[in-house]
């Protein structure tokens, strides 16, 4: 079988034609467009809630999004065990709606950055990452100004307590500092999964570099570690 | 119907870079005594209600589930009957 992507577009999203280019003409996986004002989310396998500025960003990213009448379909999907993969304001929404715990703050340094950053695997154990060569970092690039994860002491220890963190910003060489911290994100994470392991969400843009003629597909591993465990 | 007012801040342990960029412009003004700088939101709107606990309720509500985020941000709020 061959995996079906549901791609939700708000107003304001401008990753969603990314994904679909990345998921469909690279990878040649199903995908459509389903539009936030509908409920129906299609048959999809995997739901992805792309970068962007839904609804201008206004009040806090994520916020308004979160209320959006398809947010509903996809908490019913993801509490029935469907895979839902937030990137960057995809991210933002799913925390805002609980799906994912904690916040983003703007960035530290007050400034939209974007710029490739090396991430590590945290957990090979998900469906979102056990397709992905052992020990490899992945260049992903970032584009947000509020990335600057935070949570409370006890839920970043559950976090840990749990592998729920998926991804950190590293240095080239694998390690975890300051200097290789985009955004001041507390503990360099860059992307988390719940604790059943079926939503991701995710600051870097793996939709942005799956092609070969942009020097750089590590972002395909993601994709294609979902479609496998699909197709599995 | 009332008029609401209604104050959003970053909760005190949760750092604000904004609040410490713009104080940097205080200084540099010659304002050396403007300390703890906090940027938070002021967002006013009418509430149609029967009452002004109907009222409360309502705008607890907004306030609690879209206005703010409970987890970095609290709010209070101000109402003023009109007519």
């Amino acid at each position: 079988m061959n995996p079906k992507f549901g791609i939700v577009v708000f107003p304001g999203s401008n990753c969603d034609h990314d994904a679909y280019y990345a998921l469909k003409k690279i990878n040649n996986y199903d995908a459509e467009f389903l539009w936030h004002k509908d409920t129906d989310l299609k048959n999809s396998d995997v739901i992805i809630l792309p970068g962007g500025f839904s609804y201008g960003d206004y009040l806090r990213t994520g916020a308004i999004a979160r209320f959006s009448p398809i947010i509903n379909s996809v908490i019913g999907f993801a509490e029935k065990g469907g895979i839902v993969m937030g990137v960057c304001n995809g991210f933002q929404i799913l925390l805002e709606a609980g799906l994912l715990p904690g916040v983003m703050l703007n960035n530290i340094s007050l400034k939209f950055v974007c710029k490739d950053v090396f991430l590590s695997v945290e957990n090979y154990d998900t469906i979102f990452t056990n397709h992905i060569p052992s020990k490899k970092l992945l260049k992903i690039p970032v584009a947000h100004g509020e990335g600057n994860y935070f949570a409370d002491e006890q839920t970043l220890s559950e976090l840990e307590r749990n592998k729920q963190i998926l991804f950190r910003y590293v240095s080239s060489s694998g390690i975890a500092d300051e200097a290789s911290n985009p955004n001041g994100s507390v503990m360099n994470i860059a992307g988390l999964i719940n604790k059943r392991g079926n939503v991701m969400g995710l600051m870097p843009h793996p939709e942005r570099c799956c092609d070969s003629v942009l020097g750089n597909t590590d972002g395909n591993f993601i994709f294609k570690s979902i479609a496998r465990n699909i197709i599995n | 119907m009332f008029k609401v007012k209604v104050i959003i801040k970053r909760r005190p342990s949760i750092l604000d870079p904004q609040g410490k960029a713009v104080e940097k412009g205080a200084a540099h003004l010659g304002l050396t005594n403007i300390k703890n700088t906090r940027i938070g939101r002021f967002i006013e709107f009418t509430v149609d209600s029967a009452d002004r606990k109907a009222a409360e309720k309502e705008v607890n509500e907004y306030c609690s589930k879209l206005l703010s985020n409970p987890i970095m941000e609290d709010y209070e709020f101000s109402l003023e009957e009109i007519k």
